[in-house]
């Protein structure tokens, strides 16, 4: 009883935050503007042009996930090993860059990569091509791999120092060279960091906007464009509700899937 | 440890009276949650609340007002016309004067969320430029009853005069010549992007048809393969700093991007463009609607709004104004536009809801193309 009291302050929070929020989102995304019931805007994320901004967004959020996954790994298994100091300020480098507004971080980006930007002029100082990938999907799929990185080597280098170093040893006194050290405990023991570090990045870079917008020159449309599109300038709030609601359902499909595999919850030691 | 607090707590208050603070503490967040966003009240009289574009005065007026008038001056700014509409419609904000574009206007106008400017109060509005306020007339203010004119502008092409020879820029088709592929820039905003495929092929920019929006939208998605970016306000830096060669702007960014690269110049198409005013209202509900005169009246002064010419560098459609000005900067074509250019230039019309969704449908269409 006492416990539950001391929830209380929370719960209210959680309900004008997020329960309210959501009971509105799903009342205009199934009225149309008179506010009368229809399906409607649900059924519109299989117009094609939604269709293809969704394909767009899993594609390039798909990518940029393996991307952050292959980089991570290997990363948070250096910072494992790594007897630099105290480990923790490794990380604390590691999480400094989160400090600033990430669209300060993607806004930078621009600007390097912009056309006659800082690597465009070493590229063209050292001779070699110009390679333009401003607005381009490789540049909004760097932007991702930038932002949500971090979101990645935390919950895997949290699961891999959880690992007990007499493991690692029990493995190599049966003779395992280090590669199967890694494949056979390791990998695995780190599978439920793996999975939130999945659920972190793969769910903000499939729902972004800003990084397509600012990125992508405005010449790339994801579904987070089209849903922004719906509330700020096509003032269609319910179209944009009803399209939101059908990212509601991705998201929670994939955090059910990725759940499972994530039993000891890395994802809340963020 | 939390467990011995917990004894340790629970030894010193009863816990009917811990549990009754925390409810208290509790529903006193939710209620100041509220007051923050009801807080609707009139306030004090010596106040007058503005609800404009950011960055849309120049603050020493603002503070001038104030010291003149002893008024307080409550400014909220937004970034798009679409993102004022709802707070007006919903009453989300009270205000006493806001500052809509033409469309907007007559939407406001037509929902009744306007009321009538009285002008025996405002008498400033002499110095207000006939064509401007015949423009307003024309369209979304008939008998100018709702609006009094505070910015004007047109949007045109900007070139660098360096990569592109001057005078080759003359009508929007040239924004479809292959040579600048890579090298343009469009504006990122959802009627004023489609204004350019309507004009290429002479059609209203306001054109409710779909066949008409069809042909516009299929020439733009054919050029989009040209366009190195989407860009609003950062498109005259990036003319400035020369990562593209020409682009669709403002007429009021002229001045400020030719003193810093003094190689750029602007044209009005041949086949006409959008012109855009940008008004003072005030809404229905206002609290305070003297002050909200006494603002509208102040802001009309020439002096004034040669202050803020000098800010924005918008065309400020204060004759009175524009003749205090270097006459360099008086007789520029590309700042105070000449009648004649623009006789084939309409401002926007708000449309309804059917056809804006149209507009929208194919907006989309449009965006998300990669040919």
């Amino acid at each position: 009883m006492k416990r539950q009291a001391f929830a209380l302050p929370f719960i209210l929070c959680l309900i004008a935050s997020t329960v309210i929020p959501m009971m509105m989102v799903a009342y205009y995304g199934f009225t149309d503007r008179s506010g009368s019931f229809t399906m409607a805007n649900i059924l519109s994320v299989f117009q094609p042009v939604h269709l293809k901004a969704l394909g767009l967004a899993l594609g390039l959020s798909l990518i940029s996930t393996v991307v952050c996954l292959l980089l991570a790994f290997p990363l948070a298994l250096i910072l494992r090993d790594s007897h630099l100091g105290r480990r923790g300020f490794i990380v604390f480098i590691f999480i400094l860059p989160m400090w600033m507004n990430f669209m300060l971080r993607t806004m930078a980006w621009q600007v390097i990569l912009e056309r006659d930007g800082i690597v465009d002029s070493l590229l063209n100082f050292i001779h070699l091509p110009h390679a333009q990938i401003i607005n381009t999907p490789a540049a909004i799929v760097l932007g991702m791999v930038y932002d949500f990185l971090p979101f990645m080597v935390l919950p895997i280098y949290n699961s891999l120092m959880k690992i007990d170093d007499s493991l690692i040893e029990a493995a190599r006194d049966l003779g395992a060279s280090s590669r199967k050290v890694i494949s056979s405990v390791l990998l695995p023991l780190s599978v439920p960091g793996i999975a939130s570090g999945i659920t972190m990045v793969f769910i903000p870079s499939l729902t972004t906007f800003v990084i397509s917008n600012i990125l992508g020159g405005g010449k790339i449309y994801l579904i987070g464009n089209i849903i922004e599109q719906e509330f700020t300038t096509s003032a269609n709030w319910n179209l944009g509700s009803g399209i939101s609601l059908v990212m509601m359902l991705f998201i929670l499909g994939s955090m059910a899937v990725l759940q499972r595999l994530d039993k000891s919850g890395e994802a809340e030691l963020l | 440890m939390s467990g011995n607090m917990g004894k340790g707590l629970r030894g010193l208050v009863p816990r009917r009276i811990l549990l009754t603070i925390f409810i208290f503490g509790a529903l006193f967040l939710v209620l100041l949650f509220l007051g923050l966003f009801l807080d609707n009240g009139r306030g004090s009289e010596k106040e007058v609340r503005v609800y404009s574009y950011g960055d849309y005065v120049d603050p020493a007026v603002v503070e001038d007002f104030e010291k003149e008038t002893g008024i307080k001056v409550i400014l909220d700014t937004f970034d798009t016309n679409e993102e004022m509409y709802p707070v007006i419609k919903n009453h989300a904000g009270v205000y006493d004067v806001i500052c809509p574009s033409d469309y907007m206007v007559e939407r406001l106008r037509k929902e009744g969320l306007l009321q009538k400017i009285d002008y025996s109060k405002i008498p400033n509005v002499k110095y207000i430029g006939e064509r401007y306020l015949k423009i307003a007339d024309g369209s979304y203010d008939p008998g100018n009853q709702y609006s009094v004119p505070y910015q004007f502008g047109v949007a045109g092409i900007m070139y660098n005069t360096k990569k592109i020879p001057k005078g080759s820029i003359t009508s929007w088709s040239d924004l479809w010549n292959p040579k600048y592929r890579g090298k343009m820039l469009m504006q990122d905003s959802l009627r004023d992007t489609l204004m350019v495929g309507l004009k290429l092929h002479g059609h209203s920019l306001n054109s409710a048809r779909e066949a008409d929006l069809k042909e516009a939208v299929d020439s733009l998605i054919d050029q989009k393969k040209l366009v190195y970016k989407f860009a609003n306000d950062s498109a005259r830096d990036l003319l400035i700093g020369g990562s593209a060669d020409l682009g669709v702007v403002w007429n009021g960014e002229v001045l400020y991007s030719r003193d810093l690269n003094p190689d750029l110049d602007f044209v009005i198409p041949k086949e006409g463009t959008e012109l855009f005013v940008d008004n003072w209202c005030i809404p229905e509900n206002a609290f305070h609607k003297e002050n909200a005169e006494k603002w509208i009246n102040y802001l009309c002064r020439p002096e004034v709004a040669k202050k803020n010419f000098d800010y924005l560098t918008y065309t400020t459609p204060n004759e009175a104004a524009r003749k205090m000005l270097p006459a360099e900067v008086r007789n520029d074509p590309a700042i105070f536009v000449p009648s004649s250019a623009l006789e084939k230039s309409e401002v926007l019309r708000e449309l309804g809801s059917e056809a804006n969704d149209l507009y929208s449908r194919y907006w989309k269409m449009y965006k998300s193309s990669n040919k």
